[in-house]
Formats: structure tokens, sequence, C-alpha cells
């Protein structure tokens, strides 16, 4: 694949005029650990109100990808650019500015929460940081958080401790938009969560999305979720990008034989384990 | 059927194959914590078969009792936990047995793989040591045993077992670690294996790769699988017949192809709404409001009344009784509602 793809995934969700520039376009990204390279010449773009899956296994240097797109990762090469400007240099004031306009979930929202503070406290945090404004007002603003992402206010005096997974879910999810982000970058959010809350997780975001056209870059090994929650995607292997278009012409004709082998893995009542060992035959053939 | 047929020709020890009793039998089983007002209750007349050869799925969410009854089968109960009613494996009563026997048991009888094989293999001991203990305890010569290891390491697709045998868990991926796992746990050939989640904390490629080699090790040593997992279309996919938990309690059982085709417990239908598919035309998903609850906290009556869209008042009353609807078995009152 190369950069003259990239035009093709992200037209299709151009809305045209005014909004045809990308809120997000990652630009030959590689990161290297030693000698090991993680993510190897990764690039695509974002379009506002759109939202992009990245597709993979364990090794395939998806999450480091969303860990550089979120400021936790230098990239060894390669650039991040929001809303046409080119992330650079990693001061406090360059960091606000990143955080400003991207926020990302991660799966255990257990661990992302300090412990000790009530979870309306944690949600007003990044107001404190980002929105000047009094504490009558951020407060106000929380109860609207709350209220847009189904938590009760009794909720929001809890530790995180007291709520459940799901609940915990939903507080990220409310303190990453507190700030009114262009860009959210989910890392597996939903992969912890039971059946019943992960479709109330989901339903959430895919309303939220409609309402206030943030953008989505979701990253997750799961195909069935990134088709319902994404429009375009990126099957990643072993830090390289080996398929990207459309979600819904990537699950019906997969063109990559690591992608086939990836849906022929899904479990279905006509489930053909044989077929996925062919797969992996003609994967390790190439 | 292939399964006997295998087990006939290789003969097991003491002619266990010859009679036809189920691999696993759990009548009316309640489990408690606590006593009088204050007790805890866990699970509530839970009862789930598994033949000889069978795979029987056991699904559901958090809390809903499904490894507390897999565990149960081998009676491993939390502690200070009563129990009434029935758990049979093989012909050993596993509620009556003393510590010897359900020592016996969990070593000759039947067999139990969890989740993440890194916590259930000693990590500063060899493969070798690992594979062999459990021949070792039933008399089998060192020889023989580190023998009939290799031969189950090359089984389940470890690439040079002589090598591995001395090698640490930390050398293995969690996939090959597993198959370990596996190998380990169909050495002493089980008539009953119990697995919880064995795949949940695999890549979905590994996924399938070692519930491929679980089935083919399943048929050829004709073992009785109880296979717990939240994933339902992993279990439509290998499961003969399927158990659905809600709240410590079973509340359909079906097997499994009509089970996805047509359930009949309004909750084995909000799962299937709730779970996203690559399959088939692309489908919103409906969320179901409130979160699993465990049997302590659920109302009374029919515990998933209170997330239920067709609950009346008729459900409030007393727990459904299981009846036959279709091809299922269902526990609750008005199953023509869910799929007529």
């Amino acid at each position: 694949m190369n950069a003259g793809d990239l035009v093709d995934t992200g037209g299709s969700v151009n809305a045209g005029g005014s909004v045809n520039a990308p809120v997000l376009s990652v630009t030959s990204l590689v990161k290297k650990f030693g000698h090991f390279t993680a993510v190897d010449d990764v690039s695509f773009e974002l379009m506002p109100g759109a939202s992009l899956g990245i597709v993979g296994e364990s090794g395939s240097g998806k999450t480091t990808t969303a860990r550089i797109l979120a400021g936790l990762e230098q990239p060894t090469s390669g650039t991040v650019a929001l809303d046409g400007e080119v992330i650079e240099g990693h001061s406090r004031r360059a960091r606000l500015r990143h955080a400003r306009r991207l926020q990302m979930i991660f799966q255990d929202p257990y661990s992302s929460f300090d412990p000790r503070q009530t979870i309306a406290r944690s949600i007003a945090e990044p107001l404190r940081l980002h929105a000047p404004g009094s504490r009558k007002e951020h407060q106000a603003r929380v109860d609207e958080l709350l209220d847009q992402v189904g938590l009760s206010r009794r909720a929001g005096e809890s530790l995180p401790r007291d709520l459940s997974g799901g609940q915990r879910q939903r507080a990220a999810i409310a303190r990453a938009l507190g700030i009114a982000p262009r860009v959210l970058v989910l890392d597996e959010a939903v992969a912890a969560l039971d059946v019943s809350i992960q479709a109330q997780i989901l339903t959430l975001l895919d309303q939220l999305r409609r309402d206030t056209g943030i953008s989505y870059v979701f990253v997750s090994h799961d195909l069935a979720v990134v088709r319902y929650i994404t429009d375009t995607s990126i099957v990643m292997r072993h830090g390289r990008i080996v398929e990207r278009g459309e979600t819904e012409q990537i699950l019906r004709g997969p063109q990559h034989p690591y992608t086939r082998l990836l849906l022929d893995s899904i479990p279905s009542p006509d489930w053909d384990l044989d077929r996925v060992v062919q797969d992996r035959r003609a994967l390790d053939l190439r | 059927m292939l399964a006997k047929k295998t087990l006939a020709r290789k003969g097991t020890p003491d002619g266990r194959a010859e009679d036809r009793r189920d691999a696993l039998g759990i009548s009316g089983l309640s489990l408690a914590v606590g006593t009088g007002e204050r007790a805890i209750p866990l699970l509530a007349d839970v009862t789930v078969r598994v033949g000889r050869g069978e795979t029987v799925g056991l699904v559901g969410e958090s809390g809903s009792g499904k490894s507390l009854t897999a565990r149960a089968a081998l009676g491993m109960l939390p502690r200070g936990a009563r129990a009434t009613g029935g758990v049979t494996v093989a012909d050993v009563d596993v509620l009556a047995a003393g510590r010897r026997q359900l020592r016996d048991l969990r070593r000759t009888r039947a067999s139990m793989i969890f989740q993440d094989p890194r916590a259930s293999i000693n990590p500063v001991r060899r493969i070798g040591d690992y594979l062999t203990e459990g021949l070792r305890a039933r008399g089998v010569p060192a020889r023989a045993a580190a023998e009939r290891a290799r031969d189950l390491l090359d089984q389940v697709g470890i690439r040079d077992p002589k090598g591995a045998m001395r090698r640490f868990p930390h050398e293995f991926s969690g996939g090959m670690l597993q198959r370990v796992v596996i190998a380990g746990a169909l050495s002493t050939e089980p008539e009953l294996l119990l697995a919880d989640e064995p795949t949940t904390a695999l890549d979905v490629t590994t996924q399938a790769e070692v519930v491929g080699l679980l089935k083919d090790m399943q048929r050829v040593h004709g073992t009785g699988m109880l296979f717990v997992t939240h994933d339902l279309d992993l279990a439509a996919a290998i499961c003969d017949r399927v158990y659905v938990m809600y709240a410590g309690r079973i509340v359909e059982e079906a097997a499994s192809a009509s089970l996805f085709a047509a359930p009949a417990h309004p909750y084995t239908r909000a799962l299937l709404e709730a779970s996203p598919s690559v399959h088939g035309e692309k489908a919103e998903i409906k969320a179901i409001t409130g979160r699993p609850r465990a049997l302590a906290e659920s109302p009374s009556g029919c515990s998933f009344r209170d997330r239920c869209p067709l609950a009346g008042d008729e459900c409030a009353g007393t727990v459904p009784a299981h009846r036959p609807h279709g091809t299922s078995l269902v526990a609750c009152v008005r199953p023509e509602q869910v799929t007529p």
C-alpha cells in the first residue's frame, strides 16, 4: 500500500465543501523499540465526523499507533497532524494543545481513574485544565455530561470502585467529551464489557457521534464491533497496514489473505475450522 | 460414532468405555454462603448434563454463575458454601466425596482448563514436569510418562516436543501455553473436561486453532466437555447443546442450532440482539437496559423481569418452572411471545 490509496479511503466520507479537510492525518508513522519495529509506515486520514477502525491482533501495532496519536509515545519518524497542524514537541503547552483536540479511552476504565476521587471530580479535571470557569460552571457542565452518558448524579458522587465496568466506561467517555475534543481514540474500549453492557456503550458512542460530529479512531480486535461502529477501516499485521477501505467492503470481499484469515476465524454456526487452516497456510506461503 | 470406536480400539485401562452413563450430571444444585438471615444465594436449582463425548455450552454474563457451576463439578466450592442437590462425575458423588476421593477424581476422571494458562501452570517448573506430574501420580513409570507427554505435545501441535519438555512456561506464547495446558488436561484420559473460557484471552486466529484442537482431542479421546463462555457465537459454533444462565439459574436449554435460530427465553433473545455480528446484513443492535445481576441481588420471581421487555405481573410471583417450547426447555411464562 502506498500513500496514494489514502485519498480513496477519506474520499468516501467527505461531505464536500469546507469540511473537506481531514481532522486527523497520519503520515508514514514508524515506531521502533530497539531493533523491533512496532509500527511500520502507517498512514491514514480521518474526516470530521467519521469513524475509522484499526483492526489487528496482539503485536499488530494497533495499540502503539493509538498511543502515538494520543501523544503517549513519540514516533521514531512520521507525523501526526490535527486540523492540518503537525504535532511537535512535548512541552506542557504542546501536550495541552494536543489533548484539547484529541482524547483517548482505554480498555480498563478502572486503572484510568484516580481511585480516591469521586467520578464527578475526575470528570471535572480536564475542564479545570482546559476550560477556565468558576466551580459552579464546571459543576453544571459535569451534570450535563453525566446526563449525556446516562449516569445518575449519585453515580457521579461515587468512587470508581463503587461503579460497575460499564458505568466506569461511561464515566471515561464523559470525562473525554467534557472539553469537546475533535477526535476520540478508543483502544479496545468495549472489549472487557459484558455483551449487554457492550451494546449500551456502542449505541451511546453511535448517538454521541451523530449528536456532536466528533470523530472516532476505534482500535479493536473484534470485527463485529468494528463493523457496527466504523465507516472505514485499516487492518494491521506486524506493524504494517495490509488492507484498507470501507469496513463493509472489507468484510464482504477481503482482499488480503490475513483479512480472510481473521474473518474465517470468527465463530459462526457454520464455522469451518479447516478453512482457517487453509487460510493460515495461504498466508504463510506469501 | 467415531469417538466410541477410537476408544474401543485404544481401550481404557479399566474398561470404562463400556458403560453409557453421563460424564457429568448436575441436578437441582443450589449453592449459598453464610447462614440464616445473612445467607447469600449463589446458584439456584441448576441442572446440567454432559453426555460422554458431548460438547455442552454454558453461556452467560458475569455473575450468572457459569464458572461456579463448572467448578462445582470438581467439588471446588467457595469457602463456607453449602450445596444442596446432586453433582455426579462418572459415578462419583462429588458433593459427598471426601478429600481423597476428590483428589482422585481430579487426577483421573475430570480435568479443568482456565482462561489464563499462565495462572494455572507453575512458572518455575519445566513443561515436562507439569505434563508428567498427573501420570506419575497415577503410578506410570517415569520413562513411560515422559514418552506419553512428548506424544501429547506432538498431538497438540507443539514443534520439537522433546525440546519443549525442558523449557519453562515463559518461553511459550499464550496460545502455545494453552495448548500445553490442554495436553496436560488430557494426559490422564479424563471422561470430563471442564473448559472455563479457555480461549477468551487469545487472539481470534489463535482461538480458532485452539478450539479446533480441543474438538479434535475430544473426538479422539471421547471426552465429554462442558464449555463455559460468554461468547454466544463461539458456543453456537462448537457445542451440541447450550445452557443459558442468568443470575444463578439456568433460563434456557436447547440444541445450539435451534437456540440461535429460535431463542425461547427473552434473555437469550436480548443477548442475541445485543451482539453485533460480521455475518449477514449489517443490523442495528439493541442494548439491554440495566446490568447483569447476581442471584442475591435479583428481583423475586423471574430474575430477568426488571430488564425484560415482556415482563408482566405474573412474572413477579414465583420463579418460572422450566417448560418445553419448540426444541427448548425454557424458564419463562410466555415463551410464545419471544419466538412464536
